[in-house]
C-alpha cells in the first residue's frame, strides 16, 4: 500500500472540513446540503482505504511506511510517520465504519439545523483527528491526534452553545481530559529524560531504521521506578479520555451534544482512543507489574461504579453513558491482565451495539422530543424499527449469546477467571457483578422507553425549553413516530454488526485475533465456567429488570423504600461533581486560593505594594501618584525628565572616562 | 537573496521616518493612517526579505565605524554596529508584522490620530534597534527610547487610571534601565569596546572580567532589568495595569514584543555572556519561572476585566520563557525562544480581539458580557482560536513551544518543571471559563446591536491568524533559526 493512500485516509476528512468551514458555509450558507456531500465522500474515501489498509495487514503484508524528520535540535530529532499494524487496521476500520454510518444518520437528525454545515464541518475534522491518533508512528503525533479529538469534543458537545448547560458541559469535558493529558504529557517528558543518553529521542513508535524505537526498546530501555511513573501517566491520559474512575465525571455531561456526536466519539470513538493508548504502549506495560495492576483494578472498579449509577438514571442518554463508561472498565481490566486480544476484541463490538442504541435514543428523542425516559413508554407499537435495533443492541450489550457482546465479554471473563490470585478474584467478581448490572439498567431502559403506555413526551416536559426552537432536540412528541429511513438503515447495519460483528474472531478461525498476534495477542479459549457465569448474572438483571419494568412501570416503589439512601447516592452520582466542581474548584481554589493570591497580587496586598515601595522611586510613588490622578500631567513629565537626565548625565560622566 | 547596504538601518529606522512625514504632511487622519500603514507593510516587505536573505547567506551586519582605529564615538569605543543573527531575525520579523496590526488595530482611534501615530511610530524604531543592536551602547540607548512613546501612548489615549499606569511602567523600566546601565558600562571597561559580538566570545571563553565589579554583580544588574521586562513575579505588577489601561494597539505591542526584550536580553547577554554565572543562578530562576507561571495563572481566574485578564495570562505564558531559558539547554532556550515567538503573535491577537470587543460593546466587565457569539461570530470564532492557541493545542504555534521547553526543561529540572506543567490545566480552565462566560449561553438583550469585526479588524487578526497556524504545523519554520543562534550560546551541538 503506496504511502500517499495511508496519508490520505487522515487527508480526505480533512479536506472535506477545511473544504466546508471555508468554503461551503461562507458562500453557500450554512444549511447547504453540500456540507453533507463533502463529509459523507471524504469518510467513504477513508472507509475504502481502511478496508484496503486491513486487507493488506490481514495478507500479512509487511507496511513499512517512512519516517520524515520535521524538526531536531541536539539529541532531539521529530521523526513524523504512520503505522500500520493489526492494531491500527482495526481501529481504522471501526472508526471509519462507525463515522459513516453516524454520517448518514446526522443527516435525517440534524436536518432542520441552522448550523448543519457546521456540525458536518466539525464532524469530518473530528474523523481527521481521530485517524491520525490511531496511525501515528510518533508519540507526539499521537498527542497531536489525542488533543485535537478532545477539541472537536468540545465544540461538538458545545453545539448548541447558547445553552448555558452545553457550554458548561463543553468546558468540563476538556477540562476534566486535560487533566489526564497533563500526565500522559508528563508520560512524555519522562521518555525524553530516561532515554538512554547516546541515542537520539526521535518518539517514533516503530521505527526500523532507528537504534532503538519506543514500542520495541521502551519497556526494555526504561526500566525500574521511572517506568512504572511513565505508565501511570500514559493511564492517567487514558483514564481522561476514556472517562475512567476518578475522571469518568465528564462523560455523562457531554450527553449534551447532538446523540450522533455521541454516538461516534463518546461511544465508539474517542472514548476508546485511551483503551487504544494502553494497548499500543502495553510492550511498556510489560515491564510495568505495579502500573498494570493499577489498570486492571481502575478498569475493574469502573465497571461496577458506573453500572451502578446507570441504573437509576432516567435521562436514556445518560444510562447509555455511564454504560459506555462501565464497559470501557472491562476494556481496561483486560489490558491490566496483558490481554491484548480480548480488550480488542470488545472494543470492536462494542463500538457497534453501542453506537446503535445511542442511535437508537436519538431515533427515539427525534419521535418525542425528549430523553427523559418517564416520559416516554409504549414506543415499540409505533417505532417498530427502533425498537427492534435497540432490542438487539440491549442483547449484545447484556452478553447474550449469540450477541457480539457475549463474545468478547466471555473472553474478559475468562482472562480473570484463569488469572486467578486474588488480582484475579477481586477482578472476576467485579465483572460478573457489572454484568448483572448491565443487564438489568439496559433492560430497564427497554422497558421504560418502549413498553408499557406513552407517557407524553416532550409536551409533559415540566421545565425549560426557553431555546426549544434552536435546537432539533425539542420539536416534536405529541405525536410520535418511526423516524425516516435516512436514520433507520444505518441503525439496521449496525444491528447486523451488533448481532455478528464477532464472526471477525469466530472461534474456529480467529481472524481478528491473528491481526494482532505480531503485538503479542493470543487465542483465548472458551471457558464454559466463568462464561456460564458470566451468562447467569446478565440472565439474572433482565429477570430483575422484567420484574420490576416490564409493566411499563416509571419507578419501582418496591426497592426504593428501604434503599432510598442507596437511590439517592447513585442519583447524586456519588457527589463527585460536588467534590470536584463545589469543594475542590469552587471552595478551595476559587473562593480561598485563588481568592488570597489575586488579593495578595494587588496594590492593597502584598506583591505589588512591596514593590511599589521598595522601589528606587518607591516611596513618592504613591503620592506622585495622586498628583497625577489629579490631572496634573505636568508633574509626571517632570518625574520623567528627571529620571531621563539623570541617566543621561550618569552615562556622560562615566562614559567620557573610557 | 544578497542583503543591501543598509537594510537593517531602513528596517529599524523606516518607522520613524514614517513618523516623520506624518508629522511635516499629516493633516487628515486617513493620510495619518494611510503613511503608517504604508511604513510598516514596507518594513514588513524587508523584514521578510531580511529573512529570505538570512536563510541564503547566514546572519546580516551592518557597521559604520569600526572599534579601536576609527570608531563611530571616538570618545568611547562605539560604533554603529547593527547585526541581524539567529536570535534577532523571527523577532524583528515578529515586530514589523505586530506594526502593520497596531496600525490596523488603532483604525478607530478618533483623537489626535497624528500624535498618535508618531508616537507609535517611534516605538516601533526603539524596539526594532533592541532587536538588531550589536553594539551595547546603541542596545542600552534603543531600550530607553521606546519608553517615552510608551508613556504617551498610554497615559493619552489609554483608558481608566491611564496615567497611573503610564506613570508605573516608566518608572519600573528606569529602575531596571538604572542597574542596566552599571552593568552596560562595566562591560564597557572589561572589554575596551561596547562589541557586544566580542563580550559574547570572551564570556563563552570564560575570560569576560571587569575590573571593580564581580561577574555576579553585573549579571543580576542585567537580570534586574530583564526580569522586570519580561515579567518574572514578583516584578510583575507593573503588567497587569500598563496593559489594562493601555489602548487596543500599544497592549498589542506590549503583549508582543516589549516583553520579548526582556526574554532577548536574557538570551542574548545573561546567557551569552555570562555563562557560569548563569548556570550558578539557573536553580533560583527556574523556581521563580515556576511561580510565574502557577502564580500568574491562578490569580487569572479572579479577573473581571477581560484585558487584566489576557494580561495576567501573559505573566504566566513569560514564566515558559524563563523557565526554558534558566535549563540552559539548546533544546530548552530553543524552545523559550520559539515561546517569545509564538506568545507574540497569540497574545497580540488576544489583546486585538478584546479590544474589538471592547470598542463594540464598551465594556469589558466580564459578568456584563455573554452570548456574543451570537451576535459575532468571526470575532468569536478568532477569540476561541487565540483562546485555544493559548492553551497549547497541537498544531498552533504555542504547543510547539510548550513543548519544546517542557522536553529541555523536564531533563534539567523534572520535578520543578512537572510543577510548571500544571499550567496547562489551569490555562486550558481559565480559557474555557472565559469563553464561556463572554462568547456563549444565550445572549442578553443589551448585546442584540453589537457589531462584528470591521475589515481593518479583519485583516489584522488574519495576519496574527496565519502564523500562529503556521507555525503551529511546521515550528521548524522559525525554530531551526533560533536554534543556530541558540546552539552557539549553550554549547550544544
Amino acid at each position: 500500500m503506496p504511502e500517499a493512500a495511508v496519508w490520505l485516509i487522515i487527508a480526505a476528512p480533512l479536506a472535506a472540513a477545511v473544504f466546508n468551514g471555508l468554503i461551503i458555509r461562507p458562500l453557500f450558507g450554512p444549511v447547504s446540503r453540500i456540507g453533507f456531500d463533502a463529509t459523507v465522500g471524504a469518510i467513504g474515501i477513508s472507509f475504502m482505504l481502511s478496508l484496503w489498509a486491513l486487507s493488506v495487514v490481514w495478507t500479512d503484508q509487511e507496511v513499512v511506511l517512512p519516517l520524515h524528520e520535521i524538526i531536531r535540535v541536539d539529541e532531539f530529532s521529530l521523526r513524523i510517520g504512520l503505522l500500520l499494524d493489526g492494531l491500527t487496521a482495526i481501529m481504522l476500520v471501526v472508526v471509519t465504519s462507525v463515522s459513516l454510518l453516524v454520517q448518514i444518520y446526522s443527516h435525517g437528525y440534524m436536518k432542520e439545523d441552522r448550523s448543519y454545515v457546521r456540525y458536518y464541518t466539525f464532524m469530518a475534522m473530528f474523523t481527521s483527528a481521530m485517524l491520525t491518533l490511531v496511525l501515528a508512528n510518533n508519540l507526539i503525533l499521537l498527542f497531536v491526534g489525542w488533543e485535537l479529538v478532545g477539541l472537536c469534543s468540545y465544540l461538538l458537545i458545545g453545539f448548541w452553545f447558547t445553552r448555558p448547560s452545553a457550554a458548561a458541559a463543553a468546558k468540563k469535558a476538556f477540562i476534566i481530559t486535560r487533566f489526564g493529558d497533563l500526565f500522559f504529557l508528563l508520560a512524555i517528558l519522562g521518555i525524553f529524560l530516561l532515554w538512554p543518553e547516546d541515542t537520539p529521542v526521535t518518539f517514533a513508535l516503530s521505527d526500523p531504521n532507528a537504534p532503538m524505537d519506543l514500542l520495541r526498546a521502551g519497556g526494555a530501555a526504561l526500566t525500574g521506578t521511572g517506568l512504572t511513573l511513565i505508565c501511570l501517566g500514559i493511564m492517567a491520559g487514558a483514564a481522561g479520555k476514556s472517562a475512567q474512575f476518578p475522571l469518568h465525571t465528564w462523560l455523562p455531561d457531554a450527553m449534551e451534544g447532538p446523540t450522533p456526536v455521541s454516538a461516534l466519539i463518546h461511544a465508539a470513538t474517542m472514548v476508546a482512543a485511551g483503551v487504544f493508548l494502553v494497548a499500543r504502549f502495553l510492550p511498556l506495560f510489560e515491564e510495568a507489574e505495579t502500573a498494570r495492576t493499577i489498570v486492571a483494578l481502575i478498569g475493574g472498579f469502573t465497571v461496577v461504579f458506573a453500572a451502578s449509577m446507570g441504573l437509576v438514571m432516567n435521562d436514556i442518554k445518560r444510562v447509555l453513558a455511564y454504560s459506555t463508561v462501565s464497559q470501557l472498565g472491562y476494556m481496561f481490566l483486560a489490558l491490566g491482565l496483558g490481554a491484548l486480544g480480548p480488550a480488542l476484541f470488545h472494543l470492536f463490538n462494542h463500538a457497534f451495539f453501542k453506537a446503535l442504541l445511542f442511535l437508537g435514543s436519538g431515533s427515539v428523542n427525534h419521535a418525542t422530543g425528549t430523553f427523559d425516559m418517564r416520559l416516554m413508554g409504549g414506543l415499540r407499537r409505533v417505532m417498530p424499527w427502533t425498537y427492534g435495533v435497540f432490542f438487539i443492541g440491549s442483547l449484545s450489550l447484556a452478553g447474550i449469546p449469540p450477541f457480539s457482546g457475549f463474545w468478547s465479554k466471555d473472553e474478559i471473563l475468562g482472562i480473570a477467571w484463569s488469572y486467578g490470585g486474588t488480582l484475579g478474584t477481586i477482578l472476576f467478581v467485579l465483572a460478573v457483578v457489572g454484568a448483572f448490572m448491565t443487564a438489568a439498567y439496559i433492560f430497564r431502559a427497554l422497558f421504560m422507553t418502549f413498553h408499557g403506555k406513552y407517557r407524553g413526551g416532550e409536551a409533559q416536559e415540566a421545565h425549560g425549553t426557553a431555546d426549544a426552537h434552536e435546537t432539533h432536540d425539542e420539536r416534536h412528541g405529541a405525536t410520535p413516530h418511526e423516524s425516516p429511513w435516512v436514520m433507520v438503515i444505518p441503525m439496521a447495519i449496525l444491528a447486523v454488526l451488533a448481532i455478528g460483528s464477532w464472526f471477525i474472531n469466530f472461534p474456529a478461525t480467529h481472524w481478528f485475533t491473528d491481526l494482532l498476534k505480531p503485538l503479542g495477542a493470543h487465542v483465548e479459549e472458551i471457558q464454559i465456567v466463568p462464561a456460564a457465569i458470566g451468562l447467569v448474572a446478565g440472565l439474572l438483571g433482565i429477570g430483575i429488570a422484567t420484574a420490576l419494568y416490564r409493566g411499563g412501570a416509571v419507578s419501582a416503589p418496591s426497592i426504593s423504600g428501604p434503599l432510598a439512601p442507596v437511590t439517592n447516592l447513585l442519583t447524586r452520582k456519588y457527589y463527585m461533581d460536588e467534590l470536584y466542581e463545589g469543594v475542590i474548584v469552587r471552595s478551595v481554589l476559587y473562593e480561598r486560593l485563588w481568592r488570597f493570591l489575586a488579593w495578595f497580587d494587588s496594590d492593597k496586598g502584598v506583591v505589588d505594594r512591596a514593590v511599589n515601595t521598595l522601589g528606587l522611586f518607591g516611596r513618592n510613588l504613591g503620592k506622585g501618584i495622586r498628583v497625577v490622578e489629579n490631572g496634573q500631567l505636568q508633574m509626571s513629565l517632570t518625574v520623567l525628565s528627571i529620571g531621563a537626565v539623570i541617566i543621561v548625565a550618569a552615562y556622560v560622566v562615566w562614559g567620557g572616562v573610557g | 537573496m544578497q542583503p543591501f547596504d543598509g537594510l537593517i538601518t531602513l528596517i529599524v529606522f523606516l518607522p520613524v521616518a514614517g513618523a516623520a512625514v506624518i508629522a511635516v504632511a499629516g493633516r487628515e487622519q486617513m493620510l495619518v493612517r494611510r503613511i503608517a500603514l504604508g511604513a510598516m507593510i514596507l518594513n514588513l516587505i524587508l523584514a521578510t526579505y531580511a529573512w529570505l536573505s538570512y536563510s541564503a547567506n547566514g546572519p546580516i551586519i551592518e557597521q559604520l565605524g569600526q572599534y579601536g582605529s576609527n570608531p563611530w564615538i571616538p570618545g568611547v569605543n562605539a560604533s554603529y554596529l547593527l547585526t541581524i543573527d539567529g536570535l534577532s531575525m523571527p523577532l524583528v520579523f515578529l515586530t514589523a508584522l505586530l506594526g502593520v496590526v497596531a496600525v490596523l488595530g488603532s483604525w478607530h482611534v478618533k483623537e489626535r490620530v497624528r500624535e498618535y501615530h508618531v508616537w507609535l511610530l517611534m516605538l516601533l524604531t526603539g524596539v526594532q534597534g533592541v532587536f538588531v543592536a550589536g553594539d551595547l551602547l546603541l542596545f542600552f540607548l534603543f531600550w530607553e527610547v521606546e519608553l517615552v512613546p510608551m508613556y504617551f501612548l498610554i497615559a493619552m489615549w489609554g483608558t481608566g487610571h491611564r496615567e497611573y499606569s503610564a506613570m508605573k511602567f516608566v518608572l519600573y523600566t528606569l529602575f531596571g534601565s538604572a542597574f542596566m546601565l552599571v552593568g552596560v558600562l562595566a562591560l564597557r571597561f572589561a572589554i575596551g569596546s561596547f562589541d557586544m559580538g566580542a563580550m559574547t566570545l570572551a564570556g563563552q571563553e570564560g575570560t569576560l572580567r571587569a575590573a571593580f565589579l564581580s561577574m555576579d554583580v553585573i549579571f543580576l544588574m542585567f537580570l534586574a532589568a530583564f526580569a522586570i521586562k519580561l515579567p518574572v513575579w514578583p516584578l510583575h505588577t507593573w503588567l497587569p495595569d500598563a496593559h489594562t489601561d493601555a489602548p487596543t494597539a500599544v497592549s498589542v505591542l506590549l503583549a508582543g514584543v516589549l516583553l520579548k526584550m526582556g526574554g532577548y536580553g536574557l538570551i542574548r547577554i545573561n546567557v551569552g555572556m555570562f555563562p557560569s554565572e548563569m548556570e550558578q543562578w539557573a536553580p533560583l530562576l527556574v523556581i521563580f519561572s515556576v511561580v510565574s507561571i502557577l502564580y500568574g495563572a491562578a490569580v487569572v481566574f479572579r479577573q473581571t476585566d477581560l484585558k487584566r485578564l489576557v494580561a495576567y495570562s501573559s505573566v504566566s505564558h513569560m514564566g515558559l520563557v524563563l523557565l526554558g531559558v534558566a535549563s540552559l539547554g539548546a533544546v530548552s532556550v530553543t524552545g523559550a525562544a520559539l515561546q517569545m515567538f509564538a506568545h507574540g503573535t497569540i497574545t497580540g491577537l488576544l489583546f486585538l480581539v478584546v479590544g474589538i470587543i471592547y470598542e463594540n460593546a464598551h465594556t469589558r466587565h466580564i459578568p456584563d458580557l455573554g452570548g456574543l457569539f451570537s451576535r459575532m461570530p468571526v470575532v468569536g470564532a478568532v477569540f476561541v482560536f487565540a483562546g485555544l492557541a493559548s492553551l497549547g493545542l497541537p498544531l498552533l504555534s504555542g504547543f510547539a513551544a510548550e513543548l519544546m521547553v517542557f522536553l529541555g526543561s523536564f531533563d534539567a529540572y523534572p520535578w520543578q518543571t512537572a510543577f510548571a506543567v500544571l499550567g496547562i490545566v489551569l490555562t486550558a480552565g481559565y480559557i474555557l471559563w472565559t469563553v464561556e462566560r463572554v462568547l456563549l449561553g444565550p445572549l442578553k438583550e443589551r448585546w442584540n446591536s453589537v457589531k462584528d469585526a470591521s475589515p481593518a479588524d479583519f485583516v489584522a487578526m488574519a495576519l496574527l491568524v496565519l502564523p500562529i497556524i503556521i507555525v503551529g504545523v511546521y515550528p521548524a519554520l522559525v525554530a531551526d533559526v533560533f536554534r543556530d543562534a541558540v546552539t552557539l550560546l549553550v554549547g550544544g551541538g
